[in-house]
């Protein structure tokens, strides 16, 4: 044992009141990288340990949420989707919207129910709203696969310029699910309404993103105030990639960015300055 | 390695220590903004002013009662929260045995849960594997490895939770506590453990209230009193003056009876002899004021454990009592009590009648220091609570 301490020169921590945001704090967040592996493959292997479906769950949701919708919105409300078999087209966005609200779920739960550790042991808080975002990849890249299978059924073949696009709305959902995670589950820490406001906000942010229409149904003038939803951008993209549905006009991709790094900022910000009484309130 | 200086805590009171819904932070902003309030009102200082520094290789104890604020401290060294003023400055990693087992999952197997607990107490997955046979091994669980540890009996929970944290390498380890659980065997490990951390040079801060323990581990010990910091120096010293700084005399006031003219003014515990030492005799005195005379008041002190349980009963009847103030002593000797915190019962009758009678009256402590019979010593250490009176046996032999 004693070998694998070799020569590790002590290094000095300065513990000091209510430091914030620094870059110490972030160093010390990306020194505990393999802890939030940890947490992530936790949730994982945790999630699908004692459910009987296991994997499938991850299958059914998004199959039993597109059956809803292809009948509600697809059917019943005869929403146009400009030649695309409805399912396909609402299952693009349900693909990241999914993904997302799970994470954001997730996230806002992860420091309430960890107060054990809160009050127990040391490491950067910020680990586990991140940590709690991880685990729902799997279920994006299984509902994926799903997605693959459905392009192929109905003879779909994707935008050549899906090879990047694709990967990068879905680093950019992820990216926001971070920054929005942080800022929920530190203020849960102190307000457990936002525990219970958790649903309400997701169905009203997910009518508010186009998971069931298209934009195109979003009067143009009002286009550039929809996309400061981040949702819009990653979902629009999304949709030109894959099913090559133009991007619409008056849509500003600029606004959903801009919009997502203030998020992702402003999260992660407040996360810090809230973080060093955590274990004093939670 | 550890410095402190000028450290302080303050916590929020009452109300204000967590305000748990959106309303209540609401009203309460109003009601501020309408009334300030002076801050010291809803605050208070757990740690104030607190500076001092450990040198690596060095083994401190942390003694203080209850609320003295030890394990604020401890939380402070080992960032679970942060200080209100003032700078710590920690050289190297800092472990904690504040709660074995931190970060277990029921779900997960044995295997699953030695790198989950581990990463969480800081070692990385290098690290973990290199010692990860050693882990299983102390722990003896191999069989059972793959298994969820829901399934494990508690023992076995315990064994695995400590072998991780037994493997811990880091510069400092703190430990509170955590000889006051778990079975004698355990207790002894966590002992070795952190003696063997000292001689290799490590820096180890311990808290608890086992001054038995305390003496056999630390060479320095840091006395805490309301939060602020009453000594510092050798062992030996430093507890002799905490236990003769009032911790043996403790002392309950104005106490209501059953009858209007029985009043028990104070009840106080005196251990005999300020000189430390097994089965000195218990002195307790009952300060009484009466509004006339009494005949044939019998007195009954029960001696409780700190598990609650009656483990010594004693009577005295007191033929006459003249109107005014009296203070009675009663004396227990020959009690064959161990060290450790007990309580006091008291019951106070006349005939059948019933005068006073109340559970707990007067906690206090019997010291253990200077307990030199090793026999002893390592019962204190490891059974407290469990003992009961301490008898030596006499024994010989018989022809058959």
């Amino acid at each position: 044992m004693a070998e694998t301490t070799e020569a590790r020169l002590p290094a000095w921590t300065v513990i000091e009141p209510e430091s914030g945001l620094s870059l110490q704090w972030l160093r010390d967040v990306w020194a505990h990288r393999e802890l939030l592996g940890f947490f992530a493959w936790r949730d994982v292997s945790v999630r699908y340990k004692q459910s009987l479906l296991g994997v499938l769950w991850a299958l059914l949701t998004p199959l039993i949420t597109v059956a809803i919708f292809t009948l509600i919105f697809g059917h019943v409300a005869g929403i146009d989707t400009g030649g695309v078999p409805y399912p396909v087209f609402c299952y693009v966005g349900l693909l990241p919207w999914l993904f997302f609200a799970q994470s954001v779920q997730r996230a806002t739960g992860s420091m309430v129910s960890e107060r054990n550790l809160l009050t127990k042991v040391y490491f950067p808080r910020l680990i586990l709203p991140i940590g709690a975002t991880l685990a729902p990849l799997v279920d994006l890249a299984i509902a994926s696969s799903m997605f693959a299978a459905m392009m192929a059924w109905c003879r779909l073949i994707p935008n050549t310029h899906a090879i990047y696009l694709v990967p990068l709305c879905l680093a950019w959902a992820w990216f926001v699910a971070v920054g929005v995670g942080a800022l929920l589950s530190a203020l849960n820490v102190y307000f457990r309404d936002v525990g219970q406001m958790i649903p309400f906000l997701i169905q009203v942010w997910m009518y508010a993103s186009p998971v069931v229409y298209p934009v195109i149904l979003v009067p143009e003038p009002l286009r550039w105030i929809h996309s400061l939803n981040p949702l819009v951008g990653i979902i629009v993209w999304l949709r030109f990639a894959l099913i090559s549905r133009p991007v619409p006009p008056g849509v500003s991709t600029w606004g959903s960015l801009t919009v997502s790094l203030a998020l992702v900022v402003v999260g992660i910000v407040c996360f810090a300055r809230m973080e060093r009484s955590f274990a004093d309130v939670v | 390695m550890i410095e402190v200086e000028s450290v302080g805590k303050r916590y929020r009171l009452g109300s204000g220590v967590r305000s748990d819904t959106l309303r209540d932070a609401l009203m309460k902003r109003i009601r501020r903004t309408a009334a300030p309030r002076p801050e010291s009102s809803d605050s208070f200082w757990a740690l104030r002013g607190i500076s001092f520094a450990v040198a690596s290789g060095e083994v401190v104890g942390v003694v203080g009662r209850n609320g003295a604020g030890k394990s604020t401290l401890l939380k402070l060294l080992s960032r679970i929260t942060s200080p209100t003023e003032g700078r710590i400055r920690l050289g190297g990693r800092v472990a904690s045995l504040l709660e074995v087992g931190t970060g277990f999952h029921p779900e997960l197997s044995g295997r699953e849960n030695i790198f989950m607990n581990g990463s969480i107490l800081g070692m990385t997955r290098r690290e973990i594997q290199a010692c990860f046979d050693s882990i299983v091994d102390f722990a003896e669980v191999e069989r059972f490895l793959d298994t969820p540890i829901k399934r494990y009996s508690s023992g076995m929970y315990m064994r695995l939770a400590f072998a991780v944290a037994a493997h811990l390498e880091p510069e400092i380890l703190l430990v509170d506590e955590v000889l006051a659980v778990g079975d004698a065997e355990f207790q002894k490990k966590c002992l070795g453990r952190m003696a063997g951390v000292a001689r290799s040079g490590r820096t180890v801060l311990f808290v608890s209230h086992n001054l038995a323990a305390i003496q056999q581990v630390t060479t320095r010990c840091l006395v805490l009193e309301k939060g602020e910091l009453a000594g510092d120096g050798p062992t030996q010293d430093v507890l002799a003056n905490y236990l003769g700084s009032g911790a043996r005399s403790s002392v309950v006031q104005d106490l209501a009876t059953d009858l209007p003219d029985f009043h028990i003014h104070s009840v106080r515990f005196r251990e005999e002899d300020r000189a430390p030492g097994f089965n000195k005799p218990l002195e307790f005195e009952v300060s009484l004021s009466l509004q006339r005379a009494f005949r044939s008041v019998s007195f009954g002190l029960g001696l409780h454990n700190s598990l609650g349980a009656r483990i010594v009963t004693s009577r005295a009847i007191v033929d006459r009592l003249d109107e005014g103030k009296t203070t009675l002593s009663f004396r227990i000797s020959d009690h064959h009590l161990p060290p450790g915190e007990y309580a006091l019962s008291l019951s106070i009758s006349r005939d059948t009648q019933k005068i006073f009678y109340a559970e707990n009256v007067l906690p206090f402590s019997l010291s253990d220091l200077g307990v030199n019979d090793p026999l002893l010593q390592a019962y204190l250490v490891h059974l407290r609570d469990q003992i009961g009176a301490f008898i030596p046996a006499r024994w010989e032999k018989r022809e058959s």
